[in-house]
């Protein structure tokens, strides 16, 4: 009985929804009071019902509700419950409800802390977010409704995906669709803006913190989602430009020109119709990428199962939402080129310039995820890019947004000055040459492992003498305020992800080895002693298990047990051995036993030494947390009450005043 | 009109999806042509199973279509495959060449008289030589080559009677309309 409640609740949202797509904006069109206030009720009804079908959903996994054809699929009854709740999310249909109830998380936050929008502005982005919301749960009633019964009911389940079985993969679905979805909110301002007509800077303003939370969201589960792909999948790699990633890779890329767009829309007025179109692109993408993988379009190492239909809802619903934003942008995009001029050497230009090269990156991940697409389309046979495409071209576009980065702060808006920049580039690249010089010597002339060093210290560089000369020039309380203390950090973690990849890229030693019991192995100064494999058990799974004792110099550094699991339905899963340190990891992955029948003999072992791997997840997190730092700014939340006085007065205009102190 | 721009490119892209959507409807995306067809099948010499003393060349078989079914006695997958070759491999109409691959000739002959044998021939390539050159994953694997020694068709996997059917039946049959 339970279990179609879920789907009466999922029915009841989707009928809320509408009401909260359709009413509000309706309202905001005609200026009906009435219509709009049904924005928040609906919206708050709407969650209501999403949250108690979600929870009936998770019931039915932790009561081991094998009826449900979904539960009977993904789980079974030696899974533990904390996997038994992420395999609610662990496959397509569980995670389409997963997409919609955080969308509801976020439409829920507007509802409640977007108390000082304008009230037609908020009705239209809730009426965005509602439409949003329709689309979703529509798709999940109708292609892949979760609470389909399974009669008979079987007296145990299948497995939840084993390579969703690790605590990393728990959280890694739900923190990037916090990001993912979260580009929603800045799309739904956009589109409420186009709406409405009121291409003022205001719009902007509101949706900054939003967009900043979104894409520090999007950035942590990449790094989650990376870490994740290094630990568990035994090849020692942290990114494979596999589509799945590139899905996530290329919102994060335009979100990150988004964010630097928004400054310049909000504190300049410049750059107004690019603002709204990033917004829609960011958005667009992150749908591209829920079609990508869920439509089997393009295969992937870590793809859910796929279904034509579903590609096709995805499709008619991409088309609905992105054609019809474009065509809304086409229409009523800003006519004249607004907003104060700016000089070649001025902040403007230098964001214009990273802007360029992240979309064009963006587009160049799309580019190669499509290519077996248009080799197919255009019968050219079935080709693939990889990563020697995606590597190349990347580092060459991401080349000049390094170069500029250090400079970003120091410039001024409208006119940099030149003597200024001077002292930058003189000092961050004197520092830059200097460590480059001495990491010749210490790495042999390593070139990319050079170019990293000279590039983080560039960038690192760059960061400290700003933050250094804020120190020194402004008075206490006023020197970081929290939007600049996010810039920081976010910019810092260039610099430490840079150190990791190109470190870990160039110095990496990978060793395949076959190892009999008692054999060593010599790597990079490590001794590596491979004692033998013997079986063990988990909750769920068994595992042959190898142990490894590494040491240097004579002294035990660590003592590694790389597994090799199988879990209930035979399916087999790495478990590596991971050592971490600060400037290195040891990674051993079991591979093949030479002899099945003796799995206490010798087997094929890959051995691994990384250097500063670490790093680059260290950059990625501190990017994370500038997003969020940046996102609590006081600017964002004390003007409002003025704005709200000024917008809810003359829709499209903002004072010159507030505009002056920005 | 620039302002049309990013809707036009974007009704390039969902053309693109569609189109992927179509196509994928038809086709399987796991399937890599082999290199090799349509080219001549390697040169190999290679002992019978059944007596070592006698080889069997790519050139004794010239002259006559045949399919090599590369099997081995350690593959689970074979054991699956076995009963349909037992049944609808018997009769496709043209000899079935078993391969075994990697594989301990008196462990072969022990799985072959348990599980019955289809082929009309059985060659073994104990260290797996010959079979780089196929370029074979695995097993079970079948290649179709023609009476002029050209591969014409690859199957990676077991042979279930869909794939007989809608796959290697019709290859066949296109071969045999070729010979008249």
């Amino acid at each position: 009985m339970t279990p179609e409640l879920g789907q009466l609740a999922l029915i009841l949202a989707l009928l809320l929804a509408a009401a909260q797509g359709v009413l509000p904006i309706l309202g905001a069109w005609r200026g009906n009071g009435a219509l709009m206030a049904v924005a928040r009720p609906a919206a708050f009804g709407q969650a209501l019902f999403v949250a108690l079908a979600f929870a009936i959903l998770v019931a039915a996994f932790l009561g081991h509700d094998f009826s449900v054809q979904y539960v009977a699929d993904n789980s079974n009854l030696a899974l533990p419950w904390y996997y038994r709740i992420a395999a609610v999310w662990g496959a397509h249909e569980g995670s389409m409800l997963l997409w919609v109830s955080i969308l509801d998380v976020w439409t829920l936050a507007l509802a409640l802390f977007g108390g000082r929008l304008p009230e037609v502005f908020r009705a239209r982005v809730l009426g965005v977010l509602g439409l949003i919301a329709v689309g979703f749960l529509a798709f999940i009633l109708f292609t892949s409704n979760p609470f389909l019964r399974l009669l008979p009911m079987p007296p145990d389940g299948g497995d939840l995906n084993p390579v969703l079985q690790d605590p990393g993969m728990t959280f890694h679905p739900p923190v990037i669709y916090m990001g993912y979805v979260g580009f929603s909110v800045a799309f739904a301002f956009s589109i409420a803006a186009l709406l409405g007509g009121e291409l003022e800077q205001a719009w902007v303003r509101w949706a900054r913190p939003w967009t900043n939370v979104a894409w520090a969201f999007l950035s942590a589960g990449i790094v989650a989602g990376s870490w994740w792909a290094y630990a568990e999948l035994g090849w020692g790699g942290w990114w494979f430009w596999d589509p799945v990633e590139n899905a996530s890779f290329m919102p994060w890329l335009v979100g990150t020109a988004l964010i630097h767009a928004q400054a310049v829309t909000e504190k300049r007025g410049s750059l107004r119709a690019w603002t709204i179109l990033l917004s829609i692109f960011a958005f667009s993408l992150s749908l591209l990428g829920t079609f990508l993988v869920r439509s089997g379009v393009l295969t992937s190492v870590h793809s859910f199962a796929s279904d034509p239909r579903r590609g096709f809802y995805i499709l008619c619903f991409l088309i609905l939402v992105v054609g019809g934003s474009l065509l809304l942008y086409a229409l009523r995009a800003p006519k004249v080129a607004g907003g104060k001029a700016f000089r070649p050497v001025s902040r403007e230009s230098a964001i214009l310039v990273g802007n360029l090269m992240l979309t064009v990156a963006a587009a160049m991940v799309l580019l190669g995820t499509l290519f077996p697409l248009i080799g197919d389309a255009l019968a050219l046979g079935k080709i693939s890019v990889g990563p020697p495409y995606f590597g190349f071209l990347f580092t060459l576009l991401m080349l000049p947004v390094v170069l500029l980065l250090p400079f970003g702060p120091y410039l001024r808006w409208g006119k940099g000055e030149t003597p200024m920049l001077k002292q930058v580039l003189l000092r961050a690249g004197l520092a830059a040459a200097a460590c480059a010089i001495v990491a010749c010597f210490l790495v042999n002339g390593q070139a990319k492992a050079i170019a990293g060093v000279a590039g983080a210290v560039w960038v690192g560089a760059g960061v400290l003498l700003y933050a250094f000369k804020r120190w020194r020039e402004m008075p206490r309380g006023r020197r970081y305020p929290a939007e600049m203390a996010g810039m920081l950090l976010a910019h810092a973690g260039v610099a430490l992800f840079l150190v990791g990849v190109l470190l870990s890229e160039s110095l990496s030693v990978t060793r395949d080895v076959r190892m009999a019991p008692g054999e060593h192995q010599q790597i990079a100064g490590y001794d590596f002693r491979f004692d033998g494999v013997t079986e063990t058990r988990g909750p769920n799974w068994r595992a042959e298990q190898g142990t490894v004792i590494v040491s240097r110099g004579g002294t035990i550094v660590a003592t590694m047990h790389p597994q090799k699991r199988s879990y209930t339905r035979e399916q087999v899963q790495t478990e590596s051995a991971i050592d971490p340190g600060v400037t290195r990891d040891l990674y051993v992955a079991l591979g093949e036993p030479m002899d099945k029948q003796h799995i206490e003999g010798a087997w094929a072992l890959r051995l691994y030494y990384k250097p500063f791997i670490r790093w680059l997840w260290a950059g990625g997190l501190l990017m994370m947390l500038g997003g969020f730092v940046g996102a609590c700014d006081r600017r964002y939340r004390q003007r409002r009450a003025a704005t709200v006085v000024s917008a809810a007065a003359s829709e499209p205009a903002m004072p010159p005043a507030l505009e002056a102190r920005a | 009109m620039s302002r049309l721009a990013p809707l036009l490119g974007f009704v390039l892209l969902a053309a693109l999806l569609g189109f992927g959507i179509w196509w994928n409807s038809g086709h399987d995306q796991r399937e890599v042509p082999s290199p090799l067809i349509d080219k001549a099948a390697p040169a190999f010499v290679l002992p019978r199973l059944d007596d070592p003393a006698q080889s069997v060349s790519r050139a004794s078989l010239l002259g006559k279509p045949y399919l090599i079914n590369v099997f081995a006695s350690w593959c689970i997958a074979c054991g699956e495959e076995h009963p349909v070759l037992m049944t609808d491999g018997k009769q496709i109409g043209v000899p079935l060449i078993g391969y075994d691959y990697k594989d301990d000739p008196a462990e072969a002959k022990a799985w072959l008289a348990e599980h019955g044998n289809p082929y009309d021939t059985v060659i073994a390539d104990r260290e797996g030589r010959s079979a780089i050159d196929f370029g074979v994953y695995g097993a079970p694997e079948s290649f179709l080559i023609d009476a002029q020694g050209v591969i014409r068709y690859k199957h990676i996997g077991p042979l279930t009677p869909e794939v007989i059917a809608s796959e290697l039946k019709p290859a066949i049959d296109a071969l045999q309309r070729e010979a008249h």
